[in-house]
């Protein structure tokens, strides 16, 4: 779909290096005269917001690091010094913060958009494959940072999630110690999650390089889910999807700041205002909301192991979501009844999270438990809830999804994407045409 | 605006909600209270009011301080833009007569460039608030083996922040209700978090709150303010509160101020490629 290029070298020096390394021709053919179906909506605009998040990420991140200090014993007042003394510190701290919490509001956004339009279906299964290990390495790369402050929060989170790696039979315990660089979390282990911490976006970048270059091959899915037909179907990337991406971006930038400025230590937690100490264990201890979810899921298993291959299994079962999905329409437009089903699976995705920052033993209505003990817990528990919720989760993608192509009746499919406007002529403004960009 | 509510505000502006529903557990401490006056450096566009401060730092200074660090202060912070003894006539704060003078009053320990001895000098605005204590054991050798916290960003280390402080120091150190016995060098405060239900031999369920190592700090007329404010308990503890908030993050008057700046600015270029959107698409049918 990228087609042949229509770049063609205008001076003497552009010839010239169009021979060497064809750099302008691929900058044009990917940014600027790209093909992208005209019909894409307000939903299509978080892949840049994403990439203009993980840029804000980097500068941001290499900044903090010229005045930030990998130390048991300094880490914690090295952030608040950079707040306080260094120019602008605060700002630059309070926008990494908030911004990996942006960050992953937006990859949400991304991924339900993907289920909801199926855009991981043939031929996009590598594109969406990358998709999910970016997920993962953002993962990876948020809960190391979060470590990095050694507030009371960040030591104790460290020590939870390190320790899940023990629960693996027979060398759980010496990866552990391995990893940790010593028999406990501590300043081995501060330091080597910083110089990780620092390492991991940049693989996050090459990969966000294959996964626009994945995209790039079958080109972009789109609201209606049916493939491109012709050159009617599409636009230029540039200006059409320039402007679109950057007024949504500009939007998405607007309430980005509202938490920078108004209310920077909202989404945190304020037990990670008291510097680490290992021998004071906060009475709950969470992860930043994007990992509740599976945060829930981990504490729903009874068993340790059980519930470290669960949450794993949790991410896992993404990868394998395009072999999963036995329906040949992409759009749920046209299948009202798997957009049911995948309207619940979101409430489910919420319920575990509220799951996730709530104390496994506490009764989710009323005061009191039931006293009703079922597999090691009260039924009315949120470790019972998460467990409903972790269900539907799995039932999800591993029945529902496969059972609903082989038995829903979806609607009809427009043939293309300019079908439906050419069905209602009087909807088309009169001197609309075929290469509207060559206009003014 | 509390900061609980704050927090409803952006989870809600997430679309999740996630934190609520905890439900409450039977020694819960007493929800904090903001002072009758609410707090008005809260909200975007709050603002410290620099007596106020400079009474907070005088309650501190002379009540707080024999106890409580605030490692990460400096005394050319008070100086400093949106800081309590900020004078424009001194950008660097480090040449304000009045922070000099306040600095000078307190001595910090120092070596002796000559003969390499450890000696004791007056302070300067550059350097930080002298600690109580030498160390850890010492700090808690003198309180009854209870370690007093560094104050620095205690009002945003605590839920409710300084209406949490407030409520602490300014309300809780009621007398203990009746059937509820007190353990010896403690005292019950209802907005205290711990479990008094042990402690408790009266009717119903145990009273809210835990019991708090530290002794009530304040008293009527225990700070003189030079300002004529009536030096009541709940006056000094709401002062002191609001000088803990300011000192938990000396720039947050600098972060709303470039915020509003941002904000403006984000809204008119959001509206201008709005229309730029607009005006690129409409040829196109989609």
């Amino acid at each position: 779909m990228s087609g042949h290029s229509t770049y063609e070298p205008k001076t003497g020096l552009e010839r010239w290096l169009d021979s060497r390394l064809p750099i302008i021709r691929f900058a044009k053919d990917t940014a600027i005269d790209f093909p992208t179906p005209k019909n894409l909506n307000y939903w299509w605009t978080f892949g840049g917001i994403l990439a203009l998040m993980l840029g804000i990420q980097i500068v941001t991140g290499i900044v903090l690091a010229m005045h930030y200090v990998p130390h048991v014993d300094y880490a914690f007042n090295s952030v608040e010094r950079i707040r306080r003394d260094v120019n602008y510190g605060w700002l630059i701290q309070f926008m990494h913060a908030n911004g990996a919490s942006m960050f992953f509001l937006a990859v949400y956004v991304h991924i339900f958009r993907n289920l909801y339009y199926g855009s991981y279906k043939a031929p996009r299964e590598v594109l969406w494959i990358l998709g999910c290990i970016i997920y993962l390495l953002m993962i990876i790369t948020a809960f190391m940072g979060y470590v990095l402050p050694w507030g009371q929060m960040s030591f104790h989170g460290a020590v939870v999630i390190t320790n899940l790696i023990g629960a693996i039979p027979v060398v759980g315990p010496s990866v552990t110690t391995w990893l940790w660089g010593g028999f406990a979390v501590d300043d081995p282990t501060l330091n080597r999650f910083f110089s990780l911490h620092y390492l991991m976006p940049f693989v996050i970048a090459g990969v966000v390089i294959l996964h626009i270059w994945a995209l790039h091959v079958p080109g972009n899915n789109n609201p209606k889910g049916v493939d491109v037909k012709s050159a009617e179907d599409t636009v230029p990337f540039h200006p059409y999807y320039t402007v679109k991406d950057g007024f949504a971006i500009s939007v998405f930038l607007l309430m980005y700041a509202a938490f920078v400025f108004y209310m920077p230590d909202a989404l945190g937690d304020a037990i990670n205002y008291v510097k680490a100490n290992p021998l004071v264990t906060p009475q709950h201890i969470v992860p930043e909301w994007y990992l509740l979810p599976f945060y829930a899921i981990l504490r729903a298993v009874p068993n340790k192991l059980m519930g470290v291959i669960a949450m794993g299994l949790a991410i896992g079962t993404l990868f394998v979501l395009p072999w999963l999905d036995t329906s040949k329409v992409r759009s749920m437009r046209y299948r009202p009844t798997a957009r049911l089903w995948l309207g619940i699976f979101f409430i489910a995705c919420l319920i575990l999270g509220w799951c996730g920052a709530n104390p496994p033993d506490e009764p989710v209505i009323g005061h009191a438990p039931s006293g009703l003990i079922f597999l090691d817990a009260d039924i009315n528990s949120f470790v019972w809830l998460s467990r409903i919720a972790s269900l539907y989760y799995f039932a999800y993608f591993w029945l529902i999804t496969p059972l609903l192509g082989l038995f829903e009746t979806p609607l009809p499919v427009p043939e293309g994407i300019s079908e439906p406007v050419l069905s209602h002529p009087a909807a088309a403004p009169a001197g609309s045409v075929a290469a509207p960009e060559k206009r003014g | 605006m509390s900061k609980m509510l704050r927090k409803g505000i952006a989870l809600a502006a997430l679309g999740l909600a996630l934190l609520g529903g905890r439900a409450m557990a039977a020694s819960e401490p007493e929800e904090p209270k903001a002072p009758g006056s609410g707090w008005n450096f809260q909200g975007p566009f709050g603002k410290f009011d620099p007596a106020q401060l400079q009474r907070g730092y005088k309650v501190y200074r002379e009540v707080c301080s024999s106890c409580h660090a605030m490692d990460l202060m400096y005394f050319r912070n008070l100086g400093q833009k949106g800081g309590p003894f900020y004078d424009p006539k001194y950008k660097n704060p480090n040449d304000n007569p009045y922070v000099k003078s306040l600095a000078k009053d307190l001595q910090v320990k120092d070596i002796d460039n000559d003969t390499g001895d450890v000696i004791q000098r007056p302070a300067t605005p550059a350097d930080k608030f002298p600690a109580p204590f030498p160390n850890e054991p010492a700090a808690r050798a003198s309180n009854g083996g209870a370690l007093p916290p560094d104050l620095s960003v205690i009002s945003k280390a605590r839920e409710g922040g300084p209406s949490y402080i407030y409520s602490l120091v300014g309300l809780g150190f009621e007398p203990a209700p009746a059937g509820l016995t007190v353990p010896a060098g403690k005292y019950y405060n209802p907005y205290y978090a711990g479990d008094v239900s042990a402690n408790w031999h009266g009717k119903g369920p145990a009273p809210k709150g835990g019991f708090i190592s530290m002794p009530p700090p304040l008293a009527p007329n225990k700070v003189t303010f030079d300002d004529k404010t009536p030096s009541t308990v709940q006056n000094q503890a709401r002062d002191v509160a609001a000088f803990l908030a300011w000192a938990a993050e000396p720039k947050q008057e600098e972060r709303k101020e470039f915020g509003l700046g941002a904000m403006i600015y984000l809204f008119i270029f959001s509206v201008l490629l709005y229309f730029s959107y607009k005006r690129v698409w409409r040829n196109v049918s989609h």
